[in-house]
Order: C-alpha cells, then sequence, then structure tokens
C-alpha cells in the first residue's frame, strides 16, 4: 500500500473543496444584502477548477493512486471537464432565481459545489467504495436542495418523494455491492472483472446484479424506477432541476455503466437483457407520458427520461449482441455530453421563460415569439435539438447511438433501433409542441414587462454558453467524438 | 480558375447560410435592405450554379464521376466527409433549386402574408436554400442526411407561422384548429418518420461497407462496391425499404402521401412554391443517387412494386383532383400525379425512364413552382380558392388568365411544353423497361399511365373552366382588379420562357443527363441502351 498524494490530479477536487469553505465562511461574515458574493466565489472557483483539468488534459498522461482506486485518465479529464461545465451553467442560471427569492445563498452554493465534488469523485473511482461515496455525495445534498423552496408544499413534497426513495435505492445498491464483496472478496473494478468472469451460474450474483440495477436505475431514473422523477423535478427549483436531469443524471449513468463494463463484463449475458427493457422501456413510457403533459418542467422531466432510455441503447444493444462494449461506451458518451448541455440551455430558456410568461404551462408560453423573439428563438434551438434535428448538436448523439446499434447487429438489436427509431418521432411531436405554442400560437395572456423580466446576465452568459455549444457541435460532430474517443482508455484498461 | 473549381460548390451551398447571419444583423423594421441581401445573395448562388454549367464537361465521362469535388475530413471518428460534387444528373437539379430561389426572393417583395414578418420569413428561405442545395451535391451519406433534414425546420415554421389560418375539423380531435397547425406538424412528423428509417438504412450500409476501419459513408465509393455485388440478399433488402421509406415520403408516393394536399394548400405562397418545385425532387433525386446505384439487385426486385404504387399515384392523384372543390388544393394533388410519373420513369431502370424523370423533376419544379405562385396571386385577389366562386378571370384579369391557362395546358402535357417530356417518355421507358423485369406489369402501368394523362387533361381544363371562363360571379361585378404586377412578371416569365424552351429544345437537360444516365444504366444494371434519346 502506498499512498503517496498526487496533488495535481486531485487538482480540481482540491479547488471544489477550497470553495466550498470559502462560500461557507463568506456566508458567516457577509450581511444579507451583499450575500451575492457567495455566488460570484462559487462561479469563479468553479470556472477555477477547469485550470487544473486543462492542464492534465494536455499532458494526457494516466495518474494512478490508492493502488489503482482512485485514476485519473483522459477519460476522467472527460468526464470531470463535462460536469464542471454543466456545474458552471447550473451556478449561472441559480445566481439570479436563488438571490431574488431571498433562500439561503450561501448554503445553497455549499450544497451545490459538494455535490459537484461527488461527481468528480465518482469520475475518477475504480472501485466500489470510492464509486458509492462519490455517487452518494452527489445525491445527498440534492435532498436538501430539492425542498430549497420551504413555502411551497410542491417543493417539500419534492424533496420528500426523492429522499425516501432515493434513500431506499441506495440500500438496495449498497447491498447488491456488498453481495458482490461477499462472493469475490474484491472491491477493485480488475479484481471484480477476473474473479466474477466465470461466476454467470452463481445464483447469489443474480441477486448482486440485481441490486445494482436497482440502485442505478433510480438514479438515471430508468422506467419502472422514474416514478419520482416528475414530482421531484417539477418542486424542486428549477436551476436544482437542471442540475438533477444533467448532473447528477450523467453521474448515475457514467457509475453504471463502468460497473457493469470493467467490472462485470463477464456478466453480460444477466445484465444485458434487463437493460434492453430498460432501455426500451424508458423511451416508450417516457414519451409516451410526456406527450399529455401541460407543464412544461414536467414534459421535461418525462423527456429525460425517455433520453435516458435512448442513452442506455447503445449499450444493452450491444452487451446483448455480444459485440464490441468499448464502441457502445462512447456513443452513450457522446450522447451523454450532448444532452448536457442542450438540456441545460432547455432549462435556462424555462427559468427565463417562465419569467417572461409568468408561467410554467405550455399554453400559458403562447405567443412569446411575438413579444421576445431572442428567448423565442433560443427554445426552438434547444428543443429541436433535444429532438435530434439537424444541423443542431442533438442529431448527432441520434446519429451516434444509431450507429453503435446498426454495428452490433443482430436481431434484438434491430428491433430496439427500430423502437428507438419511432420513440424518436414521437419525441418530435411533444418537443414541437413547446415550440408551436411559442411561435404559432397567438398570445393568450398578459407577459411580464421586459424591466422586471428581462434575463440577468449570469443567465444570458448560461444561455449563450449552451447555445454555442449546441450550434457549434451540430455543425462540427467531430468535437464531441473526441470524448468518444477518450472513452476507449477505459476499454484499454 | 482552380478557385472556382474547388469553392464553387461550398459558395453555392453555404452563402445562404452566410446570409442568414447578415440578415441577423439588420433590423426587422430596415425591410428594404432585408430584400435586398437576400435577393443578392440568392442571386450570387444562381449565378454561381450558372456558371458550373458553363465550366461543366459535358464530354461523356462515365457514371460515378463527379465534377467540382470537394472532399475534405468532417467527422474524423466514423469516417464521414465534407465530400460535395456534381454529375449531369444534379447538375439540372442544382440550378433548378438556386433559380426557384430567386424568383422566390422576387415573388416575396411585395407578397407578404400574414403576420408579414419578412426578416423571418427571408432567413427561413435562406436556411431552406442551404439545404436544398446541399442535398443535391452532397456525395456523403451523412451530408446528404443532414440537408434532407434541415430543410424540415424552415418548412415547419413557414406553413406554422404564414399558413392557411381557416378553423377546420380534423377527424379524431374534439375542437377545430387551424389548418396551418395541423398541416406543418403533420408534414413534420411523416418526413421525420420516413427519415428515421433512412437513416438507420444509411447505417446499415456503412456497417457493410468494409471491415472497422475501413467503414464509409462515401456515395461514390457506395456505389463502386454496389455494383461489385457487396450488398444482397435480407440486408439489402432491409437497407433499400429503409431507405425507400425516407425517400418516398418525400416525394410523395401513394400510401404516403396524404402530408402533402395538407401541407402545400396550408402553406404560404412562397411555400407552396418551394415544397412543390424543389423540395419534392429530394426524395426522387434520392432514388436515383443512392438507392438504384447502390443496390441494384433490390432496385430491380422492388422496381414492379414502385411502378405499381406509382402508377396508382397517378391515377389516385388525378381522381382526387378531380373531386377539389378548393384550387390549390387541386393544385396539391396534381403533385401526387405527376410525382408519380416521375417514380414510373424511375421504376423501368432504363436510361429513358429514368432521363424521363430527371427532365418530369425540372419540368415539373417550373410547371407547378409557377402554377402555386398564380393560385397565390389568384386567393390574394379574391381572398379565397373555391373554384365554385371564382371564374370568369379571363375577363377580370387577362394577363393572369392567360398565363394560368399556358400553366395548366404545359401542365397537362401538351406537346411542345416542358411537361410533355416527363410523362411521354416515362410511359415508352415502361413500354421497355429493363431486360428481366416483369413486361405485364410494366406494360399494364403503362396503360394505365396512359389513361392518367387523360385524367389529368380532364382536371386542368377543370381547373381552367372553372376559374378562368364563364361570367365573373355576382360578388365581383363592379370590382377592380389589379392583374398583373411588376414582381409578378419578374417572377413568372423567366418560368414560362423555360418551359417553352424545355418544350421545344429538351436537348438543354439531356444534354445534361444522358451521358450520366446512359452509363449509369450500363455499369450498374448491365444493361444495353438505347441511348441518344434526344441527347448526346
Amino acid at each position: 500500500m502506498t499512498f503517496e498524494i498526487d496533488y495535481l490530479a486531485l487538482a480540481p477536487e482540491l479547488v471544489i473543496v477550497g470553495t466550498m469553505l470559502a462560500v461557507f465562511i463568506l456566508d458567516l461574515l457577509l450581511t444579507r444584502p451583499n450575500k451575492f458574493w457567495t455566488a460570484t466565489v462559487a462561479v469563479a472557483g468553479t470556472a477555477l477548477a477547469a485550470v487544473p483539468l486543462v492542464i492534465l488534459a494536455a499532458e494526457g498522461s494516466t495518474r494512478s493512486m490508492f493502488d489503482g482506486s482512485y485514476v485519473v485518465d483522459e477519460f476522467a479529464v472527460i468526464l470531470k471537464g463535462v460536469f464542471i461545465v454543466s456545474a458552471y451553467i447550473v451556478l449561472l442560471m441559480s445566481h439570479h432565481y436563488i438571490e431574488s427569492d431571498r433562500y439561503y445563498q450561501g448554503e445553497y452554493y455549499f450544497l451545490l459545489l459538494s455535490s459537484v465534488l461527488g461527481s468528480l469523485v465518482m469520475a475518477s473511482a475504480r472501485d466500489l467504495i470510492i464509486l458509492f461515496i462519490g455517487l452518494e455525495l452527489t445525491t445527498g445534498p440534492l435532498y436538501l436542495l430539492a425542498g430549497w423552496r420551504k413555502g411551497d408544499a410542491k417543493s417539500n413534497e419534492a424533496s420528500m418523494k426523492y429522499f425516501i426513495l432515493g434513500v431506499l435505492s441506495t440500500a438496495v445498491l449498497l447491498y447488491g455491492m456488498s453481495l458482490l464483496y461477499g462472493l469475490t472478496g474484491e472491491i477493485t473494478f480488475a479484481g471484480l472483472a477476473e474473479a466474477t468472469a466465470d461466476m454467470v451460474d452463481e445464483p447469489a450474483v443474480v441477486v448482486a446484479l440485481f441490486g445494482l440495477i436497482v440502485g442505478f436505475g433510480f438514479k438515471i431514473s430508468a422506467v419502472p424506477f422514474h416514478f419520482w422523477a416528475p414530482d421531484t423535478y417539477e418542486g424542486a427549483p428549477t436551476p436544482v432541476t437542471a442540475y438533477l436531469s444533467v448532473n447528477s443524471k450523467a453521474a448515475g449513468f457514467v457509475a453504471f455503466l463502468v460497473v457493469m463494463y470493467q467490472a462485470l463484463p463477464g456478466l453480460s449475458d444477466i445484465w444485458a437483457p434487463a437493460l434492453w427493457i430498460l432501455a426500451a422501456a424508458s423511451m416508450t413510457v417516457g414519451n409516451l407520458a410526456a406527450l399529455r403533459q401541460t407543464n412544461i418542467v414536467r414534459l421535461l422531466a418525462y423527456s429525460s427520461i425517455a433520453q435516458a432510455g435512448f442513452m442506455l441503447v447503445p449499450f444493452a444493444a450491444a452487451a446483448v449482441a455480444d459485440a464490441d462494449l468499448a464502441e457502445a461506451f462512447s456513443a452513450t458518451l457522446v450522447y451523454l455530453v450532448i444532452y448536457a448541455v442542450m438540456n441545460l440551455g432547455a432549462f435556462a430558456v424555462v427559468i427565463a421563460g417562465a419569467r417572461k410568461t409568468r408561467s410554467g404551462d405550455i399554453a400559458g408560453w403562447a405567443g412569446l415569439a411575438q413579444v421576445d423573439t431572442r428567448l423565442a428563438v433560443l427554445v426552438a434551438v434547444f428543443f429541436f435539438s433535444l429532438a435530434g434535428i439537424p444541423p443542431l448538436a442533438g442529431w448527432f448523439a441520434k446519429f451516434a447511438m444509431f450507429r453503435s446499434v446498426i454495428i452490433a447487429g443482430g436481431t434484438a438489436t434491430v428491433v430496439l433501433a427500430a423502437i428507438a427509431a419511432i420513440n424518436s418521432v414521437i419525441a418530435l411531436y411533444y418537443y414541437a409542441r413547446v415550440v408551436k405554442s411559442v411561435w404559432l400560437d397567438d398570445p393568450v395572456g398578459e407577459f411580464a414587462p421586459d424591466v422586471e423580466a428581462a434575463p440577468a446576465g449570469s443567465l444570458r452568459l448560461a444561455l449563450l454558453v449552451a447555445l454555442a455549444i449546441t450550434v457549434v457541435i451540430g455543425f462540427f460532430p467531430a468535437i464531441a467524438t473526441f470524448v468518444g474517443d477518450a472513452s476507449r482508455v477505459i476499454a484499454s484498461g | 480558375m482552380e478557385l472556382f473549381e474547388t469553392w464553387a460548390l461550398t459558395l453555392i451551398v453555404f452563402l445562404p447560410l452566410a446570409g442568414v447571419l447578415l440578415l441577423g444583423l439588420v433590423p426587422k423594421a430596415n425591410e428594404s435592405a432585408l430584400k435586398a441581401i437576400s435577393l443578392l445573395i440568392t442571386l450570387a448562388a444562381f449565378a454561381l450554379s450558372v456558371a458550373l454549367i458553363f465550366r461543366f464537361d459535358f464530354s461523356g465521362l462515365p457514371y460515378n464521376t463527379y465534377q467540382f469535388e470537394v472532399n475534405e475530413t468532417w467527422i474524423g471518428a466514423i469516417n464521414a466527409n465534407f465530400h460535395l460534387g456534381v454529375d449531369g444528373i444534379s447538375l439540372p437539379l442544382l440550378v433548378l433549386s438556386t433559380f426557384i430561389m430567386v424568383l422566390s426572393v422576387i415573388y416575396s417583395w411585395n407578397h407578404w402574408e400574414e403576420p408579414r414578418n419578412p426578416k423571418a420569413f427571408l432567413i427561413l428561405m435562406l436556411i431552406l436554400a442551404t439545404g436544398l442545395n446541399g442535398t443535391f451535391v452532397a456525395l456523403d451519406l451523412v451530408l446528404f442526411f443532414i440537408f434532407f433534414e434541415v430543410v424540415l425546420l424552415p418548412m415547419y415554421f413557414m406553413i406554422g407561422i404564414w399558413g392557411d389560418r381557416t378553423l377546420r375539423k380534423i377527424p379524431g380531435f374534439g375542437r377545430e384548429v387551424q389548418t396551418r397547425l395541423y398541416a406543418a406538424i403533420k408534414f413534420f412528423l411523416f418526413t421525420l418518420f420516413g427519415s428515421a428509417f433512412m437513416l438507420l438504412g444509411f447505417l446499415a450500409l456503412y456497417f457493410e461497407s468494409g471491415r472497422s476501419g475501413e467503414r464509409t459513408f462515401d456515395i461514390p465509393l457506395l456505389t463502386d462496391l454496389g455494383a461489385s455485388g457487396a450488398f444482397t440478399g435480407t440486408f439489402a433488402f432491409l437497407v433499400f425499404a429503409g431507405m425507400f421509406l425516407g425517400f418516398a415520403v418525400k416525394v410523395p408516393m401513394w400510401p404516403l402521401h396524404t402530408w402533402l394536399p395538407d401541407a402545400h394548400t396550408a402553406a404560404p405562397t412562397v411555400g407552396s412554391v418551394l415544397l412543390a418545385a424543389i423540395m419534392l425532387k429530394l426524395g426522387s433525386y434520392g432514388f436515383i443517387r443512392i438507392s438504384l446505384p447502390i443496390l441494384p439487385e433490390e432496385a430491380a426486385s422492388w422496381a414492379p412494386a414502385i411502378a405499381i404504387l406509382a402508377v396508382i399515384g397517378i391515377i389516385y392523384g388525378s381522381l382526387a383532383c378531380l373531386a377539389q372543390t378548393d384550387m390549390k388544393r387541386l393544385i396539391a394533388f396534381s403533385s401526387v400525379g405527376h410525382m408519380g410519373f416521375v417514380m414510373l420513369g424511375i421504376a423501368t431502370l432504363t436510361d429513358v425512364g429514368i432521363n424521363a424523370s430527371i427532365i418530369g423533376m425540372v419540368a415539373h419544379g417550373l410547371i407547378t413552382g409557377l402554377l402555386f405562385f398564380l393560385a397565390g396571386s389568384i386567393s390574394h385577389r379574391y381572398h379565397t380558392r373555391e373554384m365554385s366562386r371564382l371564374g370568369g378571370n379571363m375577363k377580370l384579369m387577362p394577363v393572369m388568365g392567360g398565363i394560368l391557362a399556358f400553366t395548366a395546358m404545359a401542365s397537362l402535357g401538351l406537346p411542345g411544353l416542358a411537361g410533355f417530356w416527363g410523362e411521354f417518355m416515362s410511359l415508352i421507358g415502361s413500354y421497355n423497361p429493363l431486360e428481366g423485369l416483369s413486361l405485364g406489369v410494366f406494360r399494364t402501368a403503362m396503360v394505365l399511365g396512359a389513361i392518367g394523362t387523360v385524367l389529368t387533361a380532364a382536371y386542368m381544363l377543370y381547373l381552367l373552366q372553372q376559374v378562368n371562363l364563364g361570367e365573373p360571379g355576382e360578388e365581383w361585378q363592379g370590382r377592380q382588379f389589379h392583374d398583373v404586377d411588376r414582381f409578378e412578371a419578374t417572377a413568372w416569365v423567366p418560368l414560362i420562357v423555360l418551359i417553352v424552351v424545355i418544350g421545344f429544345f429538351p436537348k438543354v437537360i439531356f444534354n445534361s443527363t444522358t451521358d450520366s444516365v446512359v452509363s449509369l444504366v450500363e455499369t450498374v444494371f448491365n444493361a444495353e441502351t438505347t441511348a441518344s434519346l434526344g441527347g448526346g
């Protein structure tokens, strides 16, 4: 055992920890009107955390600590980059939202940054314990944040539902992990992969896998473990919802796939069919339920369930067909990265739009284009990107997914591809419904005057960042494939 | 000029997109600047495409050689390239596309439908131009797919925002909805449904095109592979089926056509023109450029089915026309019939048939484009499209009526005008389809198609009789109507001239297409060709 600490490799995490503490202390010192400084520090700290990441990325080497349990390789760096960029956008979205409603600002940023720290840890985890800690550090603070609007019953409901179901699933997940440890005596992924290689016939392994799939299924809100999502999304403050649907979902996804892929490839005969069903069910149920939604945040909630289904497709297909998992892994990551950006953009637009229209109902957004063209253009960009319409980034996510499915081959995968194709048409219908309301319908209600509704500078910046990435990746998807390539690092080791 | 050779196509495709950015900077109120910029951009694209004609090598290069090629790495990881190029088949369509775009801007000059907003409308038109031009020159399946899809968004907004606002009862819905809303989403969903499966087909081709690392989306390379028999069996069947769905929805072929009458009728005038004149051709062009050469065996086994569907389309479209009371809807349905002839020509898999389909596409673009312009202008003046209320137009607006009569004649396939060649030659082609295809099916198709031409004449004459002839109705008595104005004239005269020129000298099209088509049929289908029909 060696406990040498590589400070450069840990620098992003350390910067975030430092920022958390700074926010915490600052919150004690500042008087009420000056609390907004906590937000500024949080945003600046997050941006600063990107600096060591860039250095690590440029260096491109693999740094391993604690006997290979904590690894900073290209794959981890890219993921951390995604987590930091999306956290940055969420922080920008939060700034005005949290300040204007006089919530506990310092605590808010402290908790949000803890969650970010968790996801950074998770990206480097190469054994079950660190993975679990990272994952729980990501979700734990969110139970609180979901209930941040204390006066609102819906927000309390959101927090409660999320907490109860979350804790239950965590217990199940942990039970699965402990069974695995009991069966093999290993906690590192590499060790597990070796030990489980010929355990397919072991009944206890099935129970362990069941626990893992239920636990992770909850984190990524895959059907049938999705029931908490719509209510929690609707009740939570919108920036928190954005964070839930992007960062915490992405963290869960990566954990899920890395465990299946790195630790348990030998058991794919057991988990592959389960993934296939999760994928098909999430796409179909999520989409069909989204069709009926009238509230825009609930619509995005169901859409994110369906999107999780799409993300599972490559992996499920490849595993069922016994094809190259590396290909599938990179397709899922490409999807994840693009989804993160466009979904954050969609939520940012929802925040700005809700101010302007004073409504969370799709019908209440009718005619927005007639008073605020720029905002309406953004609605069209993000929602059509989610639907996968070229030339917006979403097309390449769908494309990468279909590509990996076709490469996998086999009947079960072709069926899955057909289900995905039909679902992407259904999805278009409800995304287009929002755009239709904004662009094609005549206004029904009063809009807020510009003085009070104009998006704050930080929100504008968030929108601008998301817009730029969405459009640029749409035209030059090669940028996104870089992420996929990085995932091959983990495939080789 | 090396520079021209390498940049011409890129410019033709992306100039309009650059124009979009430019328009974005101009304030909404400055309409004349907006219009001037759009006109300049579309004119520049058109001028470039005309310059292509002059620098084009017409010396009979074999199929699968392209000119003005650009081939740059685009998405390295999946080996998708930015590959553009034209050959004799795509050249006329590209020129048609840039040409119609210019005329549409000119026509728009003083024809803005509610709720006006020229800035948004022109931006959408230019995005549309990029998608349309791009599809005709893309030589990479991914790129083709992107351009093919890019046209959806602007068209959705065009129909949805500027479309027909009359309320309509839709079966299965409780409330009445505005026609534009229903038509826009229907168009979008149908096309996306088709293209999702088309994409799966493309990906499957990619997968079969080689081992990992050598796979390609390149259309010329896939064409070579296809000719050497790389794609066969159930695999090829499924791929063809997927691409068939994508292209057939766009053409549209019966029974996937139901979005068309709604979309064309609901769209604003310029939207209908662009839909009919250019966008429908993306589907039939896809068949010629991708389905046929890459999957020749499957094309041969699907051909009878395509021919049957095409003939059903011809007959059904014509009968549907006869049942219409709305002038614009009649013209919309006539597209189903005309595109049926185009598809019948393609289905014969002969040089005569494919030549017919290309000239048919160009002619349909010019003629139906003009018909939609006319329908727009007429309903703009009468504020109705109900043919029972119109009538006596000849007396109220003699020039407009004259042009309508001329165009209707062209549309029904009068010899000497452009519409004749496509119909006539695709019927000839189906008398003698590619060797091995069922003569029974194709000759029956020919007979039914011939009946279709009679029906076409019937509904076009019915249209003329209803709109042009007779006495003006009571409600129009004593009203003054402004006959064709100068913007309309500027937009329409070039179309009329071209319809006559192509009618008398179909060689202007065949010169470009024949060599490519003959070579396509010879190399891909190993067939003897009759060669030299009308061309060189």
